[in-house]
């Protein structure tokens, strides 16, 4: 009887601390989530001289908002991913060219392939900041109603866009 | 006085008030630095960290303050793009509570345990009284044990 409580705490503490081990600390929700996409007008990277992108111009679509730059080693492997599986499940997928030079995003999508329709540029961040980003690449889905339903942290890789990007698409679809 | 004379008084003394409010601007972005956390390097404040992220934070933060937004608008600011994990004293709300409570409901059980054991302590050390029959001999005992030389007075 004298060891029962002890254990107990031992116990109750080892089940604490174990589940707070297997707990990613950057797993942390978007404060987006079910909240309208930020308001944003930007030039667009690649497109006729003088073009912008909106969210507002995209309303009335489902469509996904990839955060990227050519520094980013994570977005370089997504890049080929994001081609080959947007166009297999005909998505609209847009990008945020975040903190990076023109230049060098431009010559990144002509050697991996440009999986966007149109890739906004956002020299300063300061859009990136609007969308809570922490660190590139994260992905968004964005409803017709323009509101953000879904936001993956990290690389998309077939399994990511398949089990857990997709689903949110045509459940909002 | 003068007109020319009030301008001169005016442009000599301009840049002293607003260094002042520079001063005062740079303490209040230095105070809310210290009290955001960097959404990167997630154990630092955004004051300490040297992640580009931080960096753009405390421009933001800047930018802000000198638009002449209030402190508490510029938390609610990144708290609403990155959520109140942003802030680094985390609020009270029905999530948190257990977080905030925790160390305290610890120091209670602990002190009640504390309490508990001393005593139980003092009751084991603390037994019944003599009565007065055992009262009597040992005093008698005593008053004997003073007349008669015990082994240790004997050279």
């Amino acid at each position: 009887m004298r060891f029962v409580i002890p254990l107990a705490v031992f116990l109750g503490l080892a089940v604490m601390l174990g589940l707070g081990l297997q707990r990613d600390p950057r797993a942390l929700e978007s404060a987006l989530l079910q909240q309208p996409v930020p308001v944003f007008d930007l030039p667009v990277l690649q497109g006729p001289e003088g073009a912008r992108l909106t969210p507002q111009a995209l309303q009335g679509q489902v469509w996904l908002l990839n955060v990227w730059a050519s520094w980013c080693a994570p977005c370089r492997q997504e890049l080929p991913i994001l081609v080959e599986m947007s166009r297999k499940d005909g998505v609209a997928l847009y990008g945020l060219n975040y903190k990076d030079q023109p230049a060098k995003a431009q010559a990144l999508l002509r050697v991996a392939g440009n999986p966007y329709v149109a890739s906004a540029v956002d020299a300063d961040g300061r859009v990136g900041m609007d969308f809570g980003i922490h660190a590139v690449p994260e992905t968004f889905v964005i409803d017709a109603q323009g509101r953000v339903r879904y936001r993956h942290l990290g690389p998309v890789t077939p399994e990511v866009w398949n089990d857990k990007l997709m689903p949110v698409v045509r459940a909002v679809q | 006085m003068k007109p020319w004379s009030l301008a001169l008084c005016a442009a000599l003394l301009s840049p002293g008030v607003f260094a002042a409010q520079d001063l005062e601007l740079e303490a209040r972005e230095a105070a809310l630095a210290a009290r955001l956390r960097c959404v990167v390097c997630q154990n630092q404040t955004v004051a300490e960290s040297q992640a580009p992220i931080a960096k753009d934070m405390r421009k933001e933060i800047a930018v802000q303050l000198a638009q002449g937004r209030s402190d508490a608008e510029v938390v609610a600011f990144f708290e609403q793009r990155y959520g109140s994990f942003v802030r680094y004293a985390p609020p009270w709300k029905p999530s948190t509570w257990v977080l905030w409570c925790a160390p305290f409901v610890v120091l209670l059980g602990g002190l009640l345990l504390l309490w508990r054991t001393l005593r139980r302590r003092h009751q084991s050390v603390a037994r019944p009284g003599l009565s007065p029959q055992e009262r009597a001999r040992a005093q008698a005992w005593l008053e004997n044990r003073q007349d008669t030389p015990t082994p240790e007075d004997r050279p």
